[in-house]
This record gives C-alpha cells, structure tokens and sequence, in this order.
C-alpha cells in the first residue's frame, strides 16, 4: 500500500480502527519490540526504561569495543616498564588499581563485560530455541508428551538454580575452562535454568491461541500440524518473550557472577570474569583495598539493574492497564468511527466507497 | 416532579495510545420519573459510555465535560461529574443502579445472593444481618425468584442465566433508586428468557415508579418496553421521540435507515418458495451434501460426572445448492453440530457424512480430499483472521495450503477478485485485520470460505457480532453470493427473522434435540411444535404497536 492510499483512507475515516498502526507501517523502526514502547511511554514509566536502555546500551558499547577501551590485556601482568605490581591503588597508570594476582582493575572490568555479553548472548539464544520449540511442541500437541514436559520443567524449577548450573558447569567443562569453554559451560548452564521458564510461557500462550477461532479456520482447511504451528500458532505466542529475554539476561549476569566468585567460572588467564575478580577481592576489603572489589561489582550491579529496569518497565508498558499515558486537559479528539461501515446505506458520512470503487476500475 | 436525571451538553473523550478519542459530543438528555428511555445505537456510537457516565463510572482515562444531574426521591441533587468521590459514592445504588449486561461476571461466585444484595444496604448506613436478610428476601420475591426465604442463602451458580439476571436487578433495586440503567440486559439471554425479563422490568417500573435508562441495541426491545427513545449515532444525539412516533415516522435519516435494516420474519418466504418452485424432482433424489442420520455427540464428563450429550439423535439433510438455517438457543447444540460437519468435533454415534466422506471416526489423513470442498465461515470474524497476516495473505491461505498456488503472492490475482467478489476494495487485500470494521472483516471472512469455490458453506453465527446495519448488508452479500455460485450451506444462527431471510429450510433444535423441520413457511408460519410457537412468540418485533399484541399473545400462550 503506497503513502497517498494511506492518506486517502485515513481521510475518508473508513479505516480509523487504529490510526497508530497505519502511521507506523512508514517507518518500520517504530515499530520495533522496544523502539515502540518507548514512544508509547510517559512520566516514571519513561524513566525507567530510558534509564535502562541508558545502562544496557552502554554495557553493550563497552563489551563491543573492549579491545579499544581495556588499556591492557585482561591477563598482562607487566608492560615495558615493568611489572604492574600487586593491589596498587589508583593511579595516573592504573586508573582502577591493580589486583592482588597484580592484573590491571580497569581492563579487567572492561573485558569483563565482553565475557558477561557473550555469556548473556548465547545463554538466552539458546534458551530460546530450546525452551520455544518445546513449548510449542508440548502446547500445541498436548497429552503425555505434554504432561511430561510440565513435570520435568516444574522439577527444575524446584532444583536450586545455583546448584544445578554449579553441576554442570562441572560436568561440561569438568573444572578447567579455556575462554569459549568457560562461556559455553557457563551459558550452557544457565541455559538449563532458563529453559522451564521459555518452555512455560510459550506452553501457556499456545495453549490459548491454540483454541482461537482463526486456528479452527486454519484447520477447517486441512492445513498441516507443521504450518499451523509455525504460521499461525508460534507468531501470535512470541508477544511475552521480549519481556523475558531482558529479565533473563541480568539474571544470566548474576548466575555468572556467582560460579565465578564460587570458583566454577573462567580461568583469569582465558577470559575476565567479574565475579572471579570479587571473589579474589574478598579478603582484600578487610585490610581497606576497595578498588578491587568495588569497580567488578559496580559493573556487575549497573548490568543487571539497567536490563532489570529495561525489562520491568516493558513488563508494564506490555500491559494496557498498567500503562500510563497522557491525559488530555480537556475533552479532545475525534469521534472514532463506529462499526457502521462507509458504504452501507446506513451511514450519513458516505465518502469512502464511491471513491474505493473508483479504484477498482 | 422534576426529571431524575439531566444530562447536559454531555463530552466524553478517552485518552489512548493513539491520540486522545471523543466517545460522547455534546449529548443532552433528561429522564422523567417512572419512565423507560432507551438509548439506541450501534457499537461505537457512545451509548454505554452515556450510560457509565450517569453512574461516574468511566475509567481513569476519560475525560468529561457538562453535568449529569440526578435527583434523588428525596428531592437532593448531585451532579455526578463535578461532585467528590465520597458524594457519588452515596448517590450510587440510593439515586441510580445499575443493572449489567453479563449477569454471570456480575455475581461474585464465592458470596451467597443474599449476601450480595444486602452489600448495597451496608453501604449505605447500618443494617443489622436480620434486616437485611429480610430485605433481601423481598426483593428476590419482587423479582420472581421461587421460594426466595430458602434461595436467599444460594450461591449464583445455582441459579439459571434468567435468574441470574433476576438477582442483578434486585441488587439494583435494594435500595429503591429513582433511577435503573440497564446496559444491554437480555443481550447476553436467550429470547425466551429476554421476554421474561422484560416483563419483570415493566412490572418493576409500574409497581415502584422507577425510571429506566435501557440501553439496546435490539429494534425489538425497544419497541416492547420503552416510552421514549433516543438514537445516538457517533458520538451525537440524532434523533429523540416516543417510541410510537419514532417507530412510525422516524424523522432522522440514520433511524429511518437503521430501522429499515432491522430484519423481519417473513422477509425471505417469498424468495423461498421461488426458489423451492424452480427444484425439480432430479435434484430432489440426487446424493445430499450433508446427510445426518441419528447424528450423536457428547462431550466426555470430568470428574466421574456423566457425559453430557450436546446433540441427541439429530437427522437432517442438506441438497446442493440448499440453505438450511439451523436456529435455537444458547447449548442446543447447533454450533456443535456445524463443527462437527466441518470435521473440527468427533462424532459420537451415528452416522453424519459430508461431501460423500463418512466423518464418524474419520482420520485427518481421509478428511483430506473432502476439505477443500468445504468453507467455513466464523462467528467472530475479530478472532478468525491471524492478525498477523495481512487479509490478502489469510484469504490466500486455502489457496495455498492446498497447493492451487505456491505462495500468497503468486495467488493475489485470485485473491483480487475474491475479494471484489464481497464487495471489498482490491487495496484492503494489504490491510491487517485490526484495520478493517468488523462487517468489512466478516465480509473478508467470507471471501475466505469461497476462496476455494466450495459446494458446501457452513456459517456459524456469521452476522450475531456484527450490528445490524452492517448485518443487513452481510446477509444481502450472502444471498447474492449463494444465488451466483450455487453452494450449498447450513446456516446457524440463533435469530429467527435472519435464518428466515436466508433459509430455504429451517430447523429448529432444542436442548440437542431436533423439534421441528420444515420449509420456512411450515416452521415460521404454523408451527407445529408447542417450543418453537414460544420461540416465535417471544421474538420482540421492531413495531410497538404490533408488539403489544405480541405480548398478550404471548402471556396466552404461558398461560395455556
């Protein structure tokens, strides 16, 4: 549908069913999962997510260019002039200090992210397809299969998550970690966490889509199980996930942090990890060293609380009762046209038709 | 005395994503007491927000302008727009009630309808538990409830949707209001029942001089109960008159349009019998389309509770190129059986087969080749259609998924004139759903269930969402489209005077059962069966005068 066609239905006010929509079918971006809501919000709802996407942004920006921002490597322990020395304090050199392994705080922190992104990344992109195939599968399918599902799902949930990812951290990697190793067995781990809960929520909207009447059109004409499940089912199950997906990611972050700081994490010599980093701090914020315990967990705390507001206020903004929106001053706007159509005898306003019949022509 | 309520110069406007949105412009209107005013118009034309309004009950986002002024018995005024929440609070239940649409989400079903009832008592001042108790049986007996001393302690779901709707109007009239609004009160009913509740409200207003603001969409309600009636039309106050006066003369050009669009039993007989003139005797021993023999179908009990049978022996047959309308009430099985013929319920027992293809126990693998030959077209069409895909994508589903075309772009020729073929613009093929009023969507909906060129349409319900204006044109559609493509079809619906303007044969089930079958003129003319008499009879008719003599007829028919 081209521009002017818009217009002309929009003028006739035979397709005032959602005005929104057709404005937004211009610029596709605006219609993007997160781009949208963020026109859509106002007032602390607004702040919230900007203050999110603000964290989130920047974490992301910060692992992306690590190899540009990190002044050193994230296991170098001496540069030209020599080595950098053990839980030194802040300096011209060292901005952040240095540890008590003697690694540099800054670049440390600065890689770190790169790890925790990667971390995040593949944890969530595998829970997804794994969690949304099951869930499909056992929603759209139902009986034992279904049954089964529900019951392994809800026994993980009632596993401690820590301890589950700490098990098999150790049964991926088996204790020592390369760089990939580390993320796969740290992803993979968390993985199987999240998993219950992708499978859950993808179960419960396909059941419910599953009896919408356009499924039974669907299947009144003999369309196959396949199809209906991936054109009909699947698109109108996805809506939730965004808000998951965000949720997840900071809860990844923090699942990382711990194995590191228990010591399942990534080897200091394969990749930086900030909850490894806190844990070797631990014994230094006794004898006063905050440098070295104070920078990781501040990265580790502004990742999460910036997808933990990003995901919070899409939550409410997915919500059409918790969602603010600008009250207008006085009585303003139009009448929206009702469901009396343009070229029925009935209605008065009769602009639209002749006008669409003459495109037929 | 003075009006029990003044609207003035009424606006309400609702702030949504999309911009803020006028509901109500400028409405002025007053309510004499002891006088039923009905507030007719289609959905969207800002009657139920009115009627909201009146009660201060419009949500956080709308925005008001103008006064809606109540008085009470006792003479003390409250403009419901400007007053403090705790004032209006007072004046809700003792100067306006309100009774709803959907009598079973109303009732909170964990507290006993006495319980319920006397809650409006409590709120306004200190009743002991004997008091209200005692009140709250008077009402129940004031609304015909049976043996209210007993019922009195009964939870909602004990009792049936009439009933249910009895105890809404008796919470309403605990506290002996001036006024009642009843938004919509037998839309969510059975028309059997709906005559009932009518005749309570009649009672009601004759025996306790109150006021009721109806507010309807049905010709027919209106014509049986209201004194006066106002038409709203986006937004507008078109037109205001008795409701003689207005019936027969109206003077607006949107009554007189939306009065011509009400349908009438006896419309299409005429049509029928033409139409059952031209079959010869060929067609009559031909093989029938659908053909139901001692058709059973239960749905499996829970909870060691016994199967309930939703269609109990059912026989009917369908020719090619023959309408039967399938009417009766809510749970007498009549979309259960058009699910059935469409393969998307199992058959119990009996024999039901369509197309040539036995259904009873038939594999998807079998229903295969009998698909495509068979269309179907929803109730809702707001829940039939993907909103995902745009309405040349899901009317080019069928063609797809049985490979006439390879993808929905290489079908969109065929898709065009499908869509020429229901009167729809060839642009709105790129629409979404969402975007298109619910006529135009149902229109879509049937350029669906032709796509396919099929010999037999199942319509369940096609027009019962749709308001009826838009109904009108729907069904005018439906008729042209039959008369052209010559598919046969089974029509459901649970509006007699619709099925009669279609149907060259109706049946009518009961509780599962089939009661009656015949041409139109047989059921609709003389029936035989003492059900389908009081179905006929209880069918409110958009004429007042006509519609009096209805309801004697009626009460004679109770009566005997």
């Amino acid at each position: 549908m081209t521009a002017p066609e818009i217009a002309g239905a929009e003028a006739s006010g035979a397709a005032a069913a959602a005005p929104e929509h057709l404005e937004g079918r211009g610029a596709w971006f605006k219609k993007l999962p997160v781009v949208h809501q963020l026109r859509q919000s106002v007032g602390l709802q607004r702040g919230m997510l900007i203050a999110g996407l603000v964290l989130t942004a920047g974490f992301v920006l910060v692992a992306v260019l690590s190899p540009v921002l990190a002044p050193f490597g994230w296991s170098q322990l001496r540069d030209l002039d020599g080595a950098f020395g053990a839980q030194q304090p802040p300096s011209a050199e060292h901005w952040f200090g240095t540890t008590v392994g003697g690694y540099d705080v800054l670049s440390r922190v600065v890689w770190g992210a790169r790890t925790a992104l990667l971390v995040v990344v593949v944890a969530v992109a595998s829970s997804i397809v794994v969690g949304v195939l099951l869930g499909l599968v056992s929603g759209y399918f139902g009986g034992w299969l279904d049954r089964m599902l529900v019951v392994v799902a809800d026994a993980i949930y009632a596993f401690p998550s820590l301890l589950l990812a700490i098990l098999l951290a150790i049964v991926i990697s088996g204790g020592q970690s390369s760089m990939w190793g580390g993320i796969f067995a740290a992803a993979l781990s968390i993985t199987v966490v999240f998993v219950p809960q992708y499978f859950r929520v993808v179960r419960a909207e396909v059941v419910r889509v599953k009896q919408e009447a356009f499924v039974d059109s669907a299947r009144v004409l003999g369309t196959g199980h396949w199809r209906i499940m991936t054109r009909h089912v699947l698109r109108n199950s996805t809506r939730t996930l965004p808000l998951i997906i965000t949720l997840n990611a900071s809860e990844a972050i923090l699942t990382l942090a711990g194995l590191g700081f228990l010591g399942f994490g990534i080897e200091p010599t394969a990749a930086a990890e900030w909850g490894y980093d806190l844990q070797r701090a631990v014994a230094d914020v006794t004898s006063g060293i905050w440098w070295t315990a104070l920078f990781p967990g501040l990265a580790i705390v502004m990742a999460a609380m910036g997808m933990t507001l990003m995901g919070e206020s899409l939550n409410d903004l997915s919500d059409p009762r918790l969602r603010s929106r600008a009250r207008s001053r006085k009585v303003a706007g139009a009448v929206a046209a009702t469901s009396v159509e343009a070229d029925t005898s009935v209605a008065p306003v009769d602009t639209a038709e002749p006008k669409q019949k003459g495109d037929d022509a | 005395m003075s009006a029990v309520a003044t609207i003035t110069d009424l606006a309400v406007s609702f702030a949504t994503d999309a911009g803020p949105v006028r509901a109500v412009d400028g409405v002025s209107l007053d309510v004499q007491p002891g006088e039923v005013l009905a507030v007719v118009g289609e959905s969207g034309s800002g009657k139920t927000v009115t009627a909201k309004t009146i009660l201060g009950l419009l949500p956080a986002t709308a925005t008001t302008r103008g006064a809606v002024v109540l008085t009470g018995r006792d003479g003390r005024t409250t403009d419901v727009i400007n007053v403090p929440p705790a004032q209006l609070r007072a004046a809700r239940g003792r100067d306006v009630a309100m009774v709803f649409q959907e009598p079973s989400s109303v009732l909170n079903p964990v507290y006993t309808v006495g319980w319920q009832i006397a809650e409006g008592l409590r709120a306004h001042g200190d009743v002991s538990k004997k008091e209200a108790r005692a009140r709250a049986v008077e009402v129940l007996r004031t609304v015909g409830i049976p043996d209210p001393e007993h019922r009195v302690d009964h939870y909602p779901h004990q009792f049936s949707g009439g009933q249910k709707q009895r105890i809404v109007i008796a919470m309403a009239l605990v506290l002996d209001p001036s006024l009642i609004v009843a938004d919509e009160p037998t839309t969510a009913l059975d028309v059997t029942v709906q005559a009932e509740i009518l005749d309570l409200l009649r009672t009601l207003r004759d025996e306790t001089g109150t006021a009721i603001v109806l507010i309807t969409h049905n010709m027919g309600v209106v014509a049986d109960l209201a004194d006066r009636v106002a038409v709203m039309y986006q937004g507008k106050l078109v037109e205001q008159a008795p409701v003689g006066d207005l019936f027969a003369d109206p003077q607006a050009d949107y009554t007189k349009a939306l009065l011509k669009a009400v349908p009438k039993i006896g419309e299409g007989r005429a049509r029928a019998a033409e139409r059952a003139a031209a079959r010869t005797e060929e067609w009559k021993a031909g093989e029938p389309v659908v053909e139901a023999d001692g058709l059973t179908i239960t749905y499996p009990g829970r909870f060691r509770q016994p199967a309930f049978t939703a269609v109990d022996h059912v026989s009917l047959q369908i020719r090619p190129g023959e309408v039967l309308g399938l009417v009766g009430e809510s749970g007498s099985g009549k979309t259960t059986i058009a699910r059935a013929i469409a393969g998307l319920t199992p058959v119990s027992d009996g024999s039901l087969k369509v197309l040539g293809t036995q259904m009873r126990g038939a594999k998807g693998r079998q229903l295969k080749g009998m698909r495509p030959r068979l269309g179907f077209v929803f109730q809702d069409p707001a829940t039939s259609f993907n909103p995902l895909l745009t309405i040349a994508e899901c009317v080019a589903e069928p063609l797809v998924v049985h490979g006439r075309f390879a993808s929905p772009e290489a079908a969109r020729g065929r898709v065009d004139e499908l869509l020429e073929a229901v009167q729809l613009p060839r642009s709105y093929g790129d629409r979404f759903p969402h975007e298109l009023s619910g006529g135009q969507r149902q229109r879509a909906s049937l350029a669906r269930g032709l796509a396919l060129d099929p010999e037999l349409l199942i319509a369940d319900e096609p027009t019962s969402a749709l308001d009826v204006s838009v109904q009108a044109r729907v069904l005018e559609l439906f008729s042209e489209l039959q008369r052209e493509l010559g598919f046969a079809c089974l029509f459901v619906s649970h509006d007699l005077a619709v099925v009669d303007l279609l149907a060259d044969r109706i049946a009518v089930l009961y509780r599962g059962e089939l009661v009656e079958e015949g041409i139109g003129e047989q059921v609709l003319g003389s029936p035989h069966e003492d059900y389908t008499r009081r179905l006929l009879a209880s069918l409110p008719v958009p004429d007042p005068v006509a519609q009096a003599e209805r309801r004697e007829a009626l009460r004679v028919l109770h009566a005997g």
